[in-house]
Parts: structure tokens; C-alpha cells; sequence
């Protein structure tokens, strides 16, 4: 009875020194932290470890959605909050002081249908919107046969399916609609989610990517990263050019060869690149231009800019096509890293 | 020492009773500070809309044409909830019947009761995958509906959730009705259906109708089977086949991005949601007071 009590005690005060070093060393090491957009979580994951090992600081990440990364932000209780969509001008002056957006990669849309032993369909941004609008009713219709030729499609009802969750993926793929379709733009519009004329919803890109599986004759729209993951077959979609494209990688880092505005508060959707995939756009970070704020100290504001430096830079670039994301193009990169030089600390700058 | 004992008993009578105070104050304060939340939150909402909130089913969250209606939520829930309990009543009626009355007692009864009091701790998501890849397929394949998500799918598997809640009152109630009733009944020559039509079920009636109140109350609320087999379509069913959505799962689906006018919407549905279980319940209490 004794000497089990002494090998409990031994061990406690073994397990209480491992604890107190871990603690120790961690109260040394600088923690970042930030919020926001589920969209670009599996990159950003992956580069903050890469970045932590490098850096020696512990970044950490929620995915929390962008709404709520914008949230925590406004509430100054992060280093950086993440979002899929840009703030609109009346967001932008709601905030308590000014933000800046820094792209970090590009994703995309990707159209998946569901048709047995049909792998791969061509879609032209009328028929798109004619389909989700539920004016196109049926795959054996005109309009699908017209730009579709070879292909033999079923007499079988359109089930279409889309996000029921409020999503970056439904704001990214109502905006292209709104852009291409003035019908669309009328009557529905865009955003993160949206009165939907027909269809069925399914939660998350799981969700929508099991009941486009689960169902025959259904198509709805999936999140690059996820589809690209699962390697689903996909619709070509014509682009602003005229061609069909596939959502690739590289497609998806085209539609950005356009002109981007100096603040990157752009959507790429229907650019005007010959190869670009046209339904695609950027996720930000957004940062406070004054990084004094919170009672954050220099080193700290010092410490978050080198990370999303740093996520610009090719290493970090390499990472995000690894796990499925389409990298910044060198302007955009370029750009942003000029629009990190601009923020300052106090009216010091951060960056050199 | 008799005084000493007998101060101690007074002395843990009071610790006792300050407890029970403390722990029922504590849970009114929850419940109280719960509607005082959605309450506060909803007033955005409430203001905007007033009671058109609950006689229009258009959900069109886009900016610019913001207009938030709850009808085909509440028409959905009530949909769902009671097809659910009008399959599950059979069910679990004559399951009460075999492990209370008919089967009382033996192995058989037990191994029965064990199983479906086991349904009620399988966690929804498990209901919710079954549904899709099992019961979906199932219902295209009968040709009941193209898709198979709806409201006829999310029915049925809420009947499965709430047989357990359902069964587990019945089948205490109809244990309890005294033997001596059903012996007398016996010797004047009744059969076992006999027994059960003119004993049994007149004695366990009201304990019977609170288990399926009580069901009924557990069908409203589930909502993660529910998002995963409804179809999530912002619209009033057009049948039972049609796909629609529920209360729980519009808010569960939505509330993650939502801000401003529609956060307040969703909270609106959330208090409306806490309204009609409490009418649901206050009617089962009725029931019960005005059979038993």
C-alpha cells in the first residue's frame, strides 16, 4: 500500500514538471491569433504549422465563418479576421477603424451533376442560370442538346441542389450569376445565401457533394478545394471569352490576369483572361491599417504582418496548390504585399 | 445527545430545502433569461414585420430585398411533427401493449423494451445518415418522390426517433393499471381483448395520451436528421412528398453567417419555436387533465 502511494506521488510530480515546462515554453513563444472564413481553413491550417515551425510562434486559426471572423475583428479580440467576401463600403465604415483586404489564394465554383455514364458537360452561362432559376426543367431539353452535341442526355427531371447553410461558395457563385444573367440579378440577386426559385438544400460542401452522389439527374455547385479534393466530374463553363473552361488549379489562378483594383476588393467572377475559369475569386485577411489597438504591443503587430507576408511569399503559395487552391498570380501578390507596407503602428510603419 | 441529533435533523432539513429552493430558482432563471434573449433579439425583427412575420412565407435574405416571413417554417414543422407521430402512434401503441400487458413479464418483453429505450440514446446524426443513403433511395425507388428528400422522408425517420419517448410512459402506465381490475374482469369470463379494451386502456388512457404529447414535443425541436433529409427548401410543401423546411432547421442552417435583420429573423423563428412547444405542451396537459 505504501509503495503504491510513493509511486503515485513520484509520478504526479514527474506529470506535474512535464506540465510546467510545456507551460513555461509556450508563455515564451508569441501566439497569433485569428478568425473567419471556412473556405480557406485546410490552407491556411497547413500554413500556419509550416509558419510556426519557421517563426517559432503559435498562430491560431477559427473557423468560425466569415461573418463571425469580421465579427471578432470588429470586437478587436484577434490579430487578423478572414473572410470570402470582400466588405462592402457601408461594412467598411461600420468597422471601428480602417481595414485593409491582403488576398491570400483564389478558389472556385465548380458545377457538379450527376448523370450515369455522362462525365463531363458543357454549360454556357444562359443555360447556368436557366437551370438554377428552374427555367431549364429537364437534361433532354433544346438548349442543353444545342452546345452539348455527341452527348446523349436522359429524359429525366433537373434536380437541382444548393447550399442551405449562408456560404462564401453561394455568394462567389450568385454573384458570377447576377453578372451574366440580368434576369438573375433582377429577381434573385446574390449573397451568402439567397431565395432560391427551385431546388433542395444540403448543408456544406459534404452536404451538397453526398446529395449530388445520392441523386440522378441532380447538378449544384461546389467549393474548388472540396471538389478538386474529391475529384468530381464537372461541367466546362463558357467564359467571358467564349471558351469552355474546366476548373483547374491553373484556370482558377488565370481569372485573375485582369485588371484588380489597388484595394483587391474585386470578384473575379466572368473575367476577361482568355484561360480563365469563370466563376472564381479571392479570400481575404483583413488587418486593422492601425495595429495599435487592444493594448497590442509593436512586436505583436510586427509578428502578425511578417505571418501574412509571408503566406504571399512562394513557400507558402506552394502550400495552398498542395491542398487545392488556385495560388495568387504575381500581380495580385505584388499588390498585396504593397497594401501590407501601408499599415502602420502609431503612424510607424510595421513593414519595412 | 437526543437534543444534538434532533438539532442536526432540523439543521439538514433547512440545508435541504435552501437546495431544492436554490436549484428550482436557478432553473426558472434559465428558462426566464432564455425567452427574456429571444425576446431581445427578435425586436429588430418584430418591428420590421410585425404579424406579417407569420403569415408570409417568403425567406429572401439578398441585400436590398430583405423580406422575412415564417409561415412555410412553421407549416414544415407542424407537417413533419404530426405525419411523425401519426406513423409512430401505431407503432408505438401495439409495442406498449406487447412489453406491458401481453407479453408482461417475460423474456421476450424485456429483450423488446431494451431495444427500443436503446433507440432513443442513437444520436440523430446516425438517423440522419441512415435516411439519406438508405431511406432516400428507397422512397425514389418506390417512385414516391424524383429526389427523395421531403417531407414524407423526414417523417418517417422522426417516427422512429420519437417511438422510444412514445413507448416509455405508455408502457409504465399500462404496467400500473392494478392487476386486481384486469383478475375481476377475467372472471366474469372477458378475453385478453376484452381486458385490454375495457381495463386496461380506460385505466392508462391519460398516461398513453402524455407519452405521445410528449413525443409530439421531441418531433418539433429535432432538427439535425431533420436539415439532412427535408430537402432545406424555403418554400411551403406543395404535398407530403414535396420538399420544405423545418423551425430548428432553418436556424441551424442559417444563423453561422447571418447578421442584421436576418439574424433577428432567425431568432424571431427561435421564439416562436419556444412558443409553440409550450402550447403544444399546455395542450397535452389539458388532455390528459380532461381523460384522466
Amino acid at each position: 500500500m505504501k509503495k503504491r502511494i510513493i509511486l503515485v506521488a513520484v509520478l504526479a510530480i514527474i506529470a506535474l514538471g512535464l506540465v510546467i515546462t510545456i507551460l513555461s515554453k509556450n508563455a515564451g513563444s508569441k501566439t497569433i491569433s485569428g478568425a473567419g472564413a471556412t473556405f480557406p481553413q485546410p490552407f491556411y491550417n497547413a500554413a500556419f504549422i509550416t509558419y510556426g515551425h519557421l517563426a517559432h510562434v503559435k498562430v491560431t486559426y477559427g473557423g468560425i465563418g466569415s461573418g463571425g471572423g469580421i465579427r471578432s475583428l470588429k470586437d478587436k479580440v484577434v490579430d487578423f479576421g478572414a473572410s470570402d467576401a470582400f466588405l462592402s463600403d457601408k461594412e467598411m465604415n461600420e468597422m471601428p477603424a480602417p481595414v485593409v483586404h491582403i488576398p491570400t489564394c483564389c478558389g472556385a465554383v465548380v458545377i457538379a451533376f450527376n448523370l450515369p455514364g455522362i462525365k463531363q458537360i458543357k454549360l454556357t452561362p444562359d443555360v447556368l442560370a436557366a437551370i438554377f432559376s428552374g427555367k431549364i426543367k429537364n437534361w433532354n431539353s433544346t438548349e442543353l442538346k444545342k452546345i452539348n452535341s455527341g452527348i446523349h442526355f436522359p429524359n429525366k427531371a433537373i434536380v437541382v441542389i444548393h447550399r442551405s447553410d449562408g456560404s462564401g461558395t453561394t455568394n462567389m457563385f450568385t454573384d458570377y450569376l447576377s453578372k451574366v444573367d440580368a434576369a438573375w440579378r433582377a429577381k434573385i440577386g446574390s449573397g451568402k445565401t439567397v431565395n432560391w426559385p427551385v431546388g433542395i438544400g444540403a448543408k456544406g460542401n459534404p452536404g451538397v457533394a453526398g446529395a449530388i452522389h445520392q441523386t440522378v439527374g441532380s447538378i449544384g455547385y461546389v467549393g474548388s478545394e472540396y471538389a478538386f479534393a474529391q475529384h468530381q466530374p464537372s461541367a466546362l463553363v463558357q467564359n467571358k471569352s467564349g471558351n469552355f473552361i474546366e476548373a483547374s488549379v491553373a484556370s482558377v489562378s488565370a481569372a485573375a490576369q485582369c485588371a484588380i483594383p489597388a484595394d483587391t476588393r474585386v470578384m473575379l467572377n466572368n473575367s476577361s483572361a482568355k484561360d480563365a475559369y469563370p466563376i472564381a475569386g479571392f479570400t481575404w485577411l483583413l488587418l486593422y491599417k492601425n495595429q495599435a489597438y487592444n493594448n497590442r504591443s509593436f512586436a505583436q503587430a510586427q509578428a502578425t504582418l511578417k505571418l501574412v507576408d509571408w503566406m504571399l511569399d512562394h513557400d507558402a503559395q506552394k502550400i495552398a496548390s498542395k491542398v487545392n487552391y488556385a495560388p495568387l498570380a504575381p500581380n495580385v501578390a505584388a499588390k498585396a504585399k504593397a497594401i501590407l507596407r501601408t499599415i502602420t503602428y502609431n503612424g510607424k510603419r510595421v513593414l519595412k | 445527545m437526543s437534543a444534538y441529533i434532533y438539532n442536526m435533523q432540523i439543521n439538514s432539513d433547512k440545508v435541504l430545502k435552501r437546495v431544492l429552493f436554490a436549484s428550482s430558482i436557478v432553473i426558472l432563471l434559465i428558462g426566464g433569461g432564455m425567452l427574456v434573449s429571444l425576446i431581445k433579439g427578435s425586436m429588430p425583427s418584430i418591428s420590421e414585420f410585425g404579424w406579417k412575420f407569420l403569415v408570409s412565407s417568403k425567406w429572401d435574405p439578398t441585400q436590398g430585398s430583405e423580406s422575412y416571413g415564417a409561415l412555410a417554417f412553421i407549416v414544415g414543422t407542424l407537417m413533419t411533427s404530426v405525419l411523425a407521430l401519426i406513423i409512430a402512434i401505431p407503432l408505438a401503441f401495439f409495442t406498449s401493449l406487447f412489453i406491458a400487458e401481453y407479453f408482461k413479464g417475460t423474456k421476450i418483453a424485456a429483450v423488446v423494451g431494451t431495444l427500443v429505450d436503446l433507440l432513443a440514446g442513437i444520436p440523430s446524426i446516425i438517423y440522419g445518415l441512415w435516411g439519406f443513403y438508405i431511406l432516400c433511395p428507397l422512397v425514389v425507388k418506390l417512385g414516391l418522390s424524383p429526389q427523395g428528400f421531403g417531407v414524407f422522408t423526414s417523417s418517417l425517420i422522426l417516427a422512429i426517433m420519437i417511438v422510444p419517448y412514445a413507448t416509455s410512459l405508455s408502457n409504465t402506465t399500462i404496467a400500473m393499471v392494478p392487476n386486481e381490475l384486469k383478475e375481476a374482469a377475467y372472471s366474469l369470463g372477458a378475453t385478453r381483448l376484452e381486458v385490454i379494451k375495457t381495463v386496461v386502456l380506460p385505466n392508462a388512457r391519460s398516461g398513453i395520451a402524455a407519452s405521445y404529447v410528449l413525443a409530439l414535443g421531441r418531433a418539433l425541436g429535432e432538427t439535425l436528421a431533420v436539415t439532412m433529409l427535408i430537402g432545406n427548401a424555403n418554400i411551403i410543401p406543395t404535398s407530403i412528398f414535396g420538399t420544405g423546411n423545418t423551425m430548428a432547421s432553418v436556424i441551424a442552417n442559417q444563423f453561422g453567417e447571418a447578421s442584421g435583420l436576418q439574424l433577428s429573423a432567425l431568432i424571431e423563428i427561435g421564439l416562436l419555436l419556444f412558443a409553440l412547444t409550450t402550447i403544444v405542451n399546455a395542450i397535452g396537459k389539458y388532455i390528459i387533465k380532461k381523460i384522466g
